[in-house]
């Protein structure tokens, strides 16, 4: 399990302090694929340094499997982060070392005899889909390649946490998915916690369980991605999941007020509550924007409606009698 | 001066100066090599230090002693060789024996020479990617282990390149000592060119310099292409 509690980092640049993170609180469970996605410069790449302790907290407790990280001592410390492995955006390979190598690299500074590190990478190397790639260096190598020995290298210490920070934002959408399938497989057979960063919704839909919003170095909110993306409460949010904010100006705010509908399930999604508004209850909806996902196996329909403001009143009541949809007034620019 | 540079008179005295010239290569030849392999024995650590031992470096030492060491380096730059190589006469007597003679010529050779090499190995260690020491320091490697394992075997192209510049340079210096009573090429150069008037000699003896150059330095880039794999 990794809790951190209370993590603030707080960076000395020349013209002043700046707070990346502010009083993080979250909570990883052994053997979950937790999500943490933002912006660029909400502090999601210090937050995931913080888990192995790259950065170190200006406060607050960052404990990995009952261990705090903290407060250890630089050997101990070192030894601890064999348990936490890392794979990064643009690899970071050692470029003169063969794949073979660079996966006996972790080894190899952890005393592990030659040869049994060097059988250890070849199971890797199969394990990742490389077994031909041994000899070559990583500049021979198409960026999903480099990635795949990247996480040879982080599985080579038997870790039970690995971070991927942004580790398929420098990848094209087929071998973002492919590399997303191979973290999958590696959480399901090895049981091996993954904690993934990024700005990519896709990502966080397409493998993780959990995610957290971060936003200005707070989280924003947290939980099942089902149940956050498919009615984000917080603004930050909102802005992830409903980009751009432009839906909501092509309707007149004087004559109707803007209703955020969100249907849960494949079967309310097949209601056609708007016809059966108009035919029912006689109420003219304006249909504003309106999209279906999936997020972990369901199906999430998500729509923005404009409802003249006389009836208001009426067609909540009615749409609070259908199971599974759930309304939410959106007031003003903000979503 | 170079009237009669091939009058029968000068032919006369290359031929006579011909049968030195194999001793002074192989003086020049030994006293450069000798020389640099020193300047990298003191200059490697050195430069390894000006890059680890940085506030955010992999080891960071006292801001103090890292100042001492920029400084020290600076001033050994600053001093010209020739006025560099009289004031550490003493130093190559305490070391040598004596302060004259080829061997006699390796103590300022290594005194000019270290610093630069050390400045040298600090730019070839500064053009590593940040991102794999840090990717290091995520598996848990010791700084020995990141120093050994990941920034010099990762620089060694580079290293090369910047270890030939520093043999071609300390080569130019070796001429220059031929005034303290150093041998080789340089000798000749200066004893039959400025001395003797000799001047058919001296250029051969400075072509010969140029070939050793073209040498070190055509076997430096091979080697550096050779160990980089990052370009296959």
């Amino acid at each position: 399990m990794i809790e951190l509690k209370n993590v603030s980092k707080t960076f000395d640049s020349g013209t002043g302090e700046v707070d990346a993170l502010r009083n993080v609180s979250l909570t990883i469970q052994d053997g979950d694929i937790y999500g943490i996605i933002g912006m660029s410069g909400a502090g999601k790449s210090t937050l995931v340094r913080c888990i192995n302790l790259l950065e170190r907290p200006t406060d607050g407790e960052v404990i990995v499997n009952g261990e705090h990280l903290d407060t250890m001592s630089p050997a101990r410390l070192r030894a601890a982060r064999r348990d936490i492995t890392m794979i990064f955006q643009h690899f970071n390979l050692l470029m003169q070392r063969t794949c073979l190598k660079n996966i006996c690299f972790p080894m190899e500074i952890s005393g592990v005899k030659k040869a049994d590190a060097e059988k250890k990478a070849r199971e890797l190397l199969e394990l990742v889909g490389l077994p031909d790639k041994a000899d070559a260096y990583p500049s021979q190598l198409s960026g999903g390649q480099k990635q795949r020995i990247a996480i040879a290298r982080a599985l080579a210490t038997n870790p039970k946490v690995l971070l991927c920070d942004e580790a398929t934002s420098a990848l094209d959408p087929k071998t973002t998915r492919q590399i997303l399938e191979l973290i999958k497989d590696i959480n399901a057979k090895l049981g091996i916690t993954v904690v993934i960063i990024t700005h990519q919704m896709s990502v966080v839909k397409e493998v993780c369980h959990h995610v957290a919003i971060l936003d200005e170095g707070c989280v924003a909110e947290e939980g099942l991605v089902a149940a956050v993306f498919a009615a984000p409460k917080s603004p930050a949010g909102r802005r992830l999941v409903f980009p751009g904010g432009v839906d909501t100006m092509v309707s007149d705010p004087a004559s109707e007020r803007r209703v955020r509908l969100i249907f849960r399930d494949s079967r309310t999604t097949a209601i056609p509550l708007i016809a059966r508004l108009a035919a029912e209850e006689n109420i003219f909806c304006n249909v504003i924007s309106a999209s279906t996902q999936k997020l972990s196996e369901e199906v999430y329909g998500s729509m923005l409606i404009g409802i003249p403001s006389a009836q208001y009143d009426r067609a909540i009541k009615f749409i609070s009698t259908v199971a599974n949809v759930t309304a939410q007034e959106v007031s003003g620019n903000v979503q | 001066m170079y009237n009669n540079l091939f009058s029968e008179q000068s032919i006369q005295d290359l031929l006579s100066a011909l049968p030195g010239l194999p001793t002074a290569l192989w003086e020049t030849f030994y006293v450069t090599v000798l020389s640099t392999a020193l300047a990298l024995v003191i200059g490697l650590p050195l430069g390894v230090l000006l890059v680890t031992g940085e506030k955010d470096g992999v080891l960071p030492l006292p801001a103090w002693l890292m100042h001492t060491l920029n400084v020290v380096i600076n001033l050994l730059r600053s001093i010209p060789f020739l006025i560099l190589m009289i004031m550490v006469l003493p130093l190559s007597r305490a070391i040598i024996g004596t302060a004259v003679g080829t061997t006699a010529t390796v103590v300022p050779l290594v005194a000019a020479a270290f610093p630069f090499v050390a400045r040298l190995v600090e730019s070839s260690l500064r053009e590593l990617d940040g991102n794999i020491i840090e990717a290091a320091q995520s598996m848990g490697a010791t700084p020995s282990q990141i120093i050994w394992k990941v920034m010099i075997p990762e620089s060694v192209p580079s290293l090369i390149q910047n270890v030939t510049i520093a043999l071609t340079t300390i080569l130019g210096y070796s001429a220059m000592s031929g005034i303290i009573g150093g041998g080789g090429l340089g000798k000749i150069a200066i004893d039959y060119g400025y001395y003797r008037y000799k001047y058919l000699v001296m250029i051969v003896a400075v072509i010969v310099l140029i070939l050793l150059v073209q040498l070190f330095q055509s076997l430096g880039t091979y080697l550096a292409k050779r160990s980089d794999k990052r370009l296959k």
